[in-house]
């Protein structure tokens, strides 16, 4: 390969250059009218990581501009490294959900860890001490090898990264399909707590003030990270492994601590970090925020590695850097800051009034456009969309019925599902209690942690049944926001927002880009109705591979609710024998993407169980109400595997027992995935006062003590089975997977 | 009473350790950063967990090379209470003043969980709130924690009562499911397990508030002597 | 300027389980005959070379590459051009 200074700017345009760094014709182009001539090789790599989709969201700007983003409580809506929300009392909370899947593809172990890095950045870097982190992951079959390794080095990669850096890992979820066989997905949240003065903004702000630069040094490692992202994964990504970022959680850990400190300092105007497109991205979009222009000089740029071009230290992805703005002739401030954590900040530039990006190396301008085209004027697609045959055939099906012999058996193959089974295995090895606020780790409905010095409590969580959004991509967008908040509103807490994480195959083919549309209509939805505003998120496009198989339509959802009193945080097992057991919501046979239909078919198909958002946001709040009357001594939302697996999983914790009475079909009274039914259980005395406040709820059956979970339909026994048995089979089954060796 | 949490580089229970001190002890507390440290000041040194240095070379080594470690030393010879807690008994032992090393857990991964503690000596500084053979509830959570020291060394451990803590059930492999240990004086004990992690039931366990009210205890004791 | 190597290895009799991983996934990948499986550490140092280097690099190793309570060390030193 020719030194990248020598090739000229006819020959990137001849030889068609640029597109291998990701730009169509069209893109190449667009930036030589904008430029008025052809772009150097630097130039062309801003504008080909610029305007890539990660960068600029330009096939899915139509969509997210769907989604609510306002609201009483929305401090800061997308656009910034995070969203924000108030929760009261000066102090607000911070939330952002980013994927890393073509990284953790390639190299699991960093792609992961970098991941998390990655979002803890985006939130502290707006001034807010971040206080827990959750993943949300997705895996192929367990018996394949391949997912094997992914699955242990993505987990040990999150475990490595967020254990040292201190923040507690404290829940998400993981699931598992044959979708995700070549793609996995690994989505991080990541959680932080801020007074509102404190606030921070990426810019750039104030002519003649200093651009300061801190933390790692920049090597060649990630270039055309983001790229790399937006294109779909082939045999050639795995060459592509130089690519893949090393991360450094110590170096974090200070950056987390110095950063938190220089939030104080009045000589900061802004600071953002380097992520996606590194020090390009960073520079232009603080630069574009502010309406101001920002020069650099590459030269003072710290180096890892020797005789880095200009094009490799603006397109590294080196991890652990931030870009700072302060307050001309007060450098010396910041850096003492920095300096006690052993932290070097080094001015690299200034902020200047041309709104051009000015790069400047060994005493020549080795780039200069406008800033504003570089930053916000990708182009943007609109991708045509069609309807999918599969959709049409399910639509037209006949509603599906499992035929079950022994439901004892079954309830226990459901409870081996690894989607459904116990992942111990998994949060184990994240540290989910350091800070000492961690009031419910991994394994609740939604992890709880207290704010420390209040008498308030963050509920938050993961979301995303991709199957439903496999059969029926709006409805089951609806039910990803809706399950997650129902998962909130059980723990007691009331949905504040969320994040979103859209993970899809490739929107430059119709079907995918119809069911990217209709996810996100079903999304917005519900996010109205149940008053939870987008606040940040994440577009990952292009999740195919090897063959081009695109993965399930993934948006992930992130809540984050706001529990007012700690005596209001509500477990989702049952506590007491004796306590009375409720159902309230209809059950009907809706085995559509459910697990139950996997197990036995093998594949997901039919119609997706029906939600009526009204209904559930009115349910939420009388479950919410009971809670705060202090009724209700456990929730849990029927999910996965219906009843039959909310039971189980409500006796294990506290080694009790159930005693419970269904009518109708067996089949669908236990493992039927109706939506908009919650679990509860209330001691005896409240009985009557919970009965007049929810109407609707019928008692199903006691908490017993005697080991036993027990259902009887239509007087006849349909299963009997010791409750330790079921554990066994839960708890099992990911170590036993794990551990056989393929 | 007077407690000084040392904050190194990469420490993360730092303020966990110092909330337990002045918030659920309600004793006073200071972060002292490892490069600004006078010790001289402070009843008792809490050396907190998280990853010093990143942990890399070896899990508190190089913690242990840090100019305040000599202030540590020194506050241990005057006999004041220095209590290191998973990351902090790391770097006490490679500064030498506990016996032993740590190795990776035996089944090679990082864990997190709460804990059943055999309090084995309930004399010491750090236990005499608690009973002899007490069983008691505090998590652990590192990578490194399956404690080594060479037979002779635990036998000697064993002849003076310097095995504070055991599991109840071994999760890392330690020898003889030590969980922490003092020095032969017992005014140094170094322990894997997180008491500052139990000191609200709200979190799931009180149990590990009777350490700090132990140290508090000893310290109004021998005060009140003095005095 | 000298370049040393230092190997950092498990005192024998101190459990390796990191070893025994590896010794079982040879295993499971059906390469006979391996008996055991020690893992170690390797580090490159350029250092100054001077009469007392053997020393110094002792002294090195002693204070802080290894930990002496587990750990082995030995090293080479070679001359770099």
């Amino acid at each position: 390969m020719p030194s990248m200074l020598e090739i000229s700017p006819e020959q990137i345009e001849q030889d068609r250059l640029y597109s291998e760094m990701g730009l169509s014709d069209d893109e190449f182009q667009s930036i030589k009218k904008i430029l008025g001539r052809r772009p150097n090789y630097t130039e062309t790599g801003l504008f080909s990581v610029m305007w890539s989709e990660h960068c600029s969201y330009k096939n899915s700007k139509p969509l997210l501009s769907k989604f609510p983003t306002e609201g009483p409580e929305v401090l800061q809506g997308p656009g910034e490294g995070a969203g924000i929300i108030d929760i009261g009392d000066e102090q607000a909370v911070v939330f952002k959900v980013e994927s890393h899947n073509h990284p953790s593809a390639v190299e699991p172990y960093q792609g992961a860890a970098t991941g998390v890095g990655g979002i803890l950045r985006d939130v502290f870097s707006m001034g807010a001490r971040p206080v827990a982190l959750l993943n949300s992951l997705r895996f192929g079959s367990l018996e394949r090898p391949r997912v094997k390794y992914l699955f242990e080095e993505v987990v040990r990669g999150i475990a490595g990264y967020g254990n040292c850096v201190g923040v507690p890992t404290v829940g998400g979820e993981v699931q598992f399909d044959d979708a995700y066989n070549g793609n996995p997905l690994v989505n991080a949240m990541c959680v932080g707590l801020i007074d509102h003065k404190d606030i921070q903004k990426g810019i750039a702000a104030g002519v003649g003030n200093t651009v300061m630069y801190v933390g790692a040094k920049t090597g060649r490692d990630g270039i055309h990270g983001a790229t790399f992202a937006s294109e779909e994964l082939s045999e050639a990504s795995e060459e592509k492994r130089p690519s893949v970022q090393v991360g450094d959680p110590f170096m974090e850990k200070l950056l987390i601590e110095a950063c938190l400190d220089v939030i104080h300092h009045d000589a900061l105007v802004g600071i953002q970090d380097m992520g996606a497109a590194g020090l390009t991205s960073s520079a232009s979009e603080m630069a574009s925020k502010a309406g101001t222009g920002m020069k650099m000089n590459l030269d003072l740029i710290p180096q890892r590695e020797e005789n880095m071009t200009a094009y490799e230290m603006m397109l590294s992805e080196s991890q652990e850097r931030m870009l700072l703005v302060v307050e001309k002739g007060r450098e010396e401030e910041i850096a003492n800051v920095f300096r006690k954590y052993n932290l070097e900040a080094v001015a690299v530039g200034e902020v200047t009034d041309n709104q051009r990006f000015t790069l400047e190396h060994k005493g020549e301008i080795v780039a200069d456009v406008p800033v504003d085209n570089l930053a916000e004027d990708a182009p943007v697609y609109h991708q045509p969309s069609r309807v999918p045959d599969y959709y049409k055939e399910f639509q037209t099906m006949d509603d599906y019925m499992p035929e079950i012999e022994d439901h004892k058996e079954t309830l226990h193959q459901l409870l081996k599902q690894p989607t459904i089974a116990s992942k111990q295995w998994v949060y184990d090895q994240y540290d989910s209690m350091v800070q000492a606020n961690t009031v419910f780790a991994p394994g609740s409905d939604a992890a709880v942690i207290r704010v420390r010095g209040t008498e308030k409590a963050l509920a938050m969580t993961t979301d995303c049944n991709s199957r439903y959004l496999y059969v029926d991509p709006e409805v089951g967008g609806q039910i990803a926001v809706a399950e997650a908040a129902r998962n909130i509103s059980c723990s007691g807490g009331r949905p504040l927002g969320i994040t979103d994480g859209l993970n899809f195959g490739s929107p430059e083919n119709p079907e995918i880009f119809w069911q990217m549309e209709k996810s996100v209509d079903g999304m917005s939805e519900a996010c109205r109705i149940l008053s939870t505003p987008v606040i940040s998120g994440n577009v990952s496009l292009y999740n195919e591979s090897f063959g081009g198989q695109a993965i399930y339509p993934t948006p992930i959802v992130g809540m984050v609710g706001l529990i007012e009193k700690l005596e209001h945080i509500t477990p989702s097992h049952f506590q007491e024998a004796g306590d009375l057991i409720y159902m309230i919501g209809e059950t009907k046979a809706e085995f559509g993407g459910s697990e139950l239909q996997g197990l036995l078919e093998g594949r997901h198909f039919g119609k997706a169980p029906a939600i009526d958002l009204n209904t559930e946001m009115i349910r939420q709040n009388q479950v919410r109400t009971a809670i705060q009357k202090g009724l209700v001594q456990s929730a849990h939302d029927l999910a996965e595997g219906g009843l039959g697996v909310a039971l189980a999983e409500s006796l294990f914790a506290n080694g009790l027992g159930c005693d419970v009475n269904v009518s109708g079909d067996a089949t669908t009274a236990l493992f039927s995935e109706s939506q908009t039914r919650f679990l509860l259980t209330v001691k005896p005395e409240n009985q009557d006062d919970f009965e007049t406040l929810i109407r609707g709820a019928k008692q199903i059956g006691t908490v017993t003590n005697d080991g036993t979970y027990r259902i009887v339909s239509e007087n006849e026994t349909v299963v009997e089975e010791e409750a330790a048995a079921l554990q066994t089979s839960w708890e099992g089954a990911i170590p036993c997977l794990v551990k056989s060796k393929a | 009473m007077k407690f000084a949490v040392v904050v190194f580089p990469g420490s993360n229970c730092d303020r966990d350790m110092y909330h337990a001190a002045k918030d659920a002890l309600g004793a006073e507390a200071d972060l002292v950063w490892y490069k600004e440290a006078d010790l001289s000041g402070y009843d008792a040194i809490l050396l907190p967990g998280g990853f010093s240095y990143g942990d890399y070379l070896r899990s508190g080594a190089i913690g242990a090379t840090s100019p305040v470690i000599e202030q540590i030393r020194k506050a241990a010879e005057e006999g004041k209470p220095v209590l290191g807690v998973c990351n902090g008994f790391q770097v006490l032992l490679e500064m030498g003043l506990l016996p032993g090393a740590m190795l990776k857990n035996e089944k090679l991964k990082f864990m997190c969980h709460f804990e059943n503690l055999v309090v084995e000596n309930a004399e010491t500084m750090f236990t005499n709130q608690y009973e002899a053979k007490e069983v008691i509830n505090i998590p652990i959570a590192h990578g490194e924690g399956n404690y080594y020291c060479d037979e002779a060394t635990y036998e000697t451990l064993q002849a003076k009562n310097q095995i504070a803590f055991t599991y109840e059930t071994n999760p890392n492999g330690s020898v003889g499911d030590i969980a922490g240990i003092t020095n032969e004086q017992g005014n140094v004990l170094g322990m894997m397990p997180h008491p500052e992690r139990a000191v609200e039931a709200l979190l799931g366990s009180e149990d590990g508030l009777r350490l700090f009210q132990s140290i508090l205890t000893h310290w109004r004791n021998t005060h009140a002597i003095n005095a | 300027m000298r370049k040393v190597k230092v190997y950092i290895t498990l005192k024998e009799g101190v459990l390796d389980p990191q070893g025994k991983a590896v010794q079982n996934s040879l295993e499971s990948l059906e390469f006979g005959g391996v008996k055991d499986v020690r893992v170690g550490k390797y580090m490159e140092l350029m250092v100054e070379n001077s009469e007392d280097i053997d020393a110094k690099i002792d002294q090195m190793c002693d204070k802080l590459l290894a930990n002496p309570v587990i750990e082995n060390y030995s090293y080479t030193i070679e001359e770099v051009v």
